[in-house]
């Protein structure tokens, strides 16, 4: 049995989608071991096509980061510090302590509280669901790539040919249709750690400061939340534990929603418009 | 195999590089740092996606702005009773508003599913603006140029010219109105995302592009014949406002979040279609080149266009212009 077992949020059936509540992914690095099993369950479930295969440096992430075709994507950072009480010794050729720690990290999008790609899709295809997460309808969306350059974490990705349904924006869905059925979204249900869990938000949020708690008192100076509650994004509902920088994870650390720069942009629109009507009436009132 | 084959000097010289730094980087193999890499943010990865719009979008950004700002010029012309150069400026405007929808609808993934935008009303997506402006702005071109016409050609009389006269002054003074906002929109459209090099910029974005439009309208009509005094004018004020926002541009500057405007092949997209719009089309003017100061105008419009959506997908790519984009 692992963890929890049938006990567990990311095993037993529920009725979120029917009772209205709002639900989230918890993600925590710090137990994750990178076996990749969410990428796989995500795309299995999905039906999300195969999108090339590359490895990002000396690391074994073979995604690079999330798009169209990639909803889970394992980070897998290599970074020159010590994790937790980690004993480290010299490494490579000098005889100096040389620490060297590896962290993986499951990303998805973030189903933020304040969307981008939500507000800006002028086709009514994304939608706010009955759980608070944030769905794309595929045969609504008509493939303007508004959304893309609206998420402020480059979630959203427009799907180029020949792939199938091309055309169209993707992203993670919170396995919606899973939901529907009372199921827990597939990269929850097959994660053997527990490093993504599926829950009720209020719940994952007192999980995840706990967690942070527990970290720091053993040793892990550098671990805290990833949830931008203080910016206009107001939080996300797939939050992640980090260790270190949310740089280092390719995470904006001040995360804004582009709607919060539609005031300055339509004022000089306005007064640009109407300056040049008044350029043209003077023009011609002048130099006639 | 001699000693000398080579393949045998390529080992050699494998041989002499391995005893002088220690490290034979080979081909795809990250050795920057050791084993840990030395890029920005994660591995170098893009932390917002650059946009996926290819040559449609900025030549509609061009097409709308001189089509929408036409109509502005035929409201003006029409109210001080040029009306030659309304019909001219209505036809321009009409084209604009044909030809403007045919780019947007060929640059979406699915163009057959186009009227899902027509479905929603959303004033916090600029797009969804655009759209509706786009609408409006057609509806009052098309039968404004109608009305226009049939006035102008005198194909009725009595009564019936007269409503025309009316119908046509509202058509046009709508045409122009909606005009007016179809050119500068497209500033608000890529200043509201979340690519910081247009963010940092969204309150120039709309300047440039609508006075970007205005010119190009001057500028073609100009070139279609009509040399007179009031369009000489209208492309002093785009010249000047290019020139003024050519030195706010270089002024306002960010570092590394808006370096794409001063670095790269986008960089120089940028310069060369703010020199041609602004002070290059301000001195031909000035000389009385007249025709010399049109064609640099549009080329300029056209080619900063293009700059500025390279502009976003350098700006987009990079993960260290979004970090510091942060401390704005
Ligand atoms: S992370 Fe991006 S794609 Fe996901 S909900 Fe937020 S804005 Fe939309
Ligand atoms: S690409 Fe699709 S989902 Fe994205 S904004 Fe456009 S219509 Fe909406």
């Amino acid at each position: 049995m692992i963890g929890e077992g049938i006990q567990s949020t990311n095993q037993r059936k529920h009725s979120y989608v029917q009772d209205r509540v709002e639900v989230g992914f918890f993600t925590d690095p710090s137990v994750c071991i990178g076996c990749k099993a969410c990428e796989v369950a995500c795309k299995e479930w999905n039906q999300v096509p195969d999108d090339g295969f590359t490895w990002s440096g000396n690391s074994y992430d073979n995604t690079g980061h999330l798009g169209a075709s990639t909803w889970r994507h394992v980070m897998f950072l290599e970074q020159d510090r010590q994790k937790g009480n980690q004993i480290t010794g010299p490494m490579g050729l000098t005889e100096a302590e040389d620490p060297f720690r590896w962290v993986f990290l499951s990303d998805v999008c973030k189903h933020c509280e304040e969307a981008g790609c939500l507000e800006a899709c002028p086709t009514g295809s994304i939608v706010r669901t009955e759980v608070g997460s944030v769905l794309v309808q595929n045969d609504v969306c008509n493939g303007c790539g508004y959304c893309v350059v609206s998420c402020p974490f480059g979630v959203i990705d427009r799907r180029p040919e020949p792939l199938p349904d091309a055309g169209g924006a993707f992203k993670c869905t919170f396995c919606y249709d899973r939901q529907k059925s009372g199921l827990v979204p597939a990269c929850a249900k097959v994660c053997p750690t527990e490093s993504i869990v599926f829950g009720r938000l209020d719940d994952l949020r007192a999980r995840g400061a706990e967690r942070v708690q527990q970290l720091q008192q053993s040793g892990y100076n550098d671990a805290q939340l990833y949830d931008p509650t203080e910016t206009s994004v107001r939080g996300i509902h797939a939050f992640f534990l980090i260790l270190g920088e949310p740089e280092a994870y390719g995470l904006p650390p001040k995360p804004q929603i582009p709607t919060i720069y539609l005031k300055s942009a339509w004022t000089s629109a306005f007064a640009t418009a109407i300056a040049s009507l008044i350029a043209a009436l003077a023009a011609f009132a002048f130099f006639s | 195999m001699t000693s000398n084959s080579p393949s045998e000097k390529r080992l050699e010289e494998l041989r002499e590089q391995a005893w002088k730094d220690g490290v034979v980087p080979g081909k795809g193999v990250d050795v920057a740092g050791g084993p840990i890499p030395r890029q920005p943010g994660y591995y170098g990865q893009p932390v917002v996606k650059p946009p996926v719009w290819t040559w449609e979008i900025p030549f509609y950004f061009f097409i709308g702005g001189a089509g929408g700002m036409s109509a502005v010029i035929a409201s003006a012309a029409f109210t001080f009773h040029h009306v030659d150069l309304a019909r001219a400026a209505m036809w321009l405007a009409a084209a604009g508003s044909i030809l403007s929808p045919i780019l947007l609808i060929m640059d979406l993934g699915r163009p057959r599913l186009f009227i899902n935008m027509l479905r929603v009303f959303k004033p916090q997506s600029a797009m969804s603006m655009g759209v509706w402006i786009l609408v409006m702005f057609i509806t009052c071109v098309v039968p404004g140029l109608i009305a226009l016409e049939l006035h102008a050609l005198q194909v009725f009389t009595g009564p019936m010219d007269q409503l025309l006269r009316i119908a046509a002054s509202f058509l046009i003074f709508g045409s122009a109105i909606f005009g007016m906002l179809l050119a500068t929109y497209t500033g608000v459209l890529i200043g509201a995302t979340a690519i910081p090099a247009w963010f940092l910029h969204r309150v120039l974005l709309p300047i440039h592009f609508g006075t970007a439009g205005l010119g190009s309208a001057a500028a073609l009509l100009e070139l279609l014949g009509h040399r007179i005094a009031a369009l000489n004018a209208l492309g002093y004020y785009a010249a000047a406002v290019e020139s003024a926002l050519l030195i706010w541009l270089s002024v306002d500057k960010h570092g590394a979040a808006d370096r794409a405007i001063h670095e790269h092949a986008s960089g120089w997209l940028i310069r060369i279609g703010e020199i041609l719009t602004g002070p290059l089309a301000l001195v031909l003017r000035l000389f009385s080149l007249v025709p010399f100061a049109a064609i640099s105008f549009l080329i300029g419009a056209l080619v900063s266009r293009f700059g500025w959506i390279a502009v976003g997908k350098v700006s987009g790519s990079d993960p260290e212009s979004v970090f510091a984009a942060e401390h704005y």
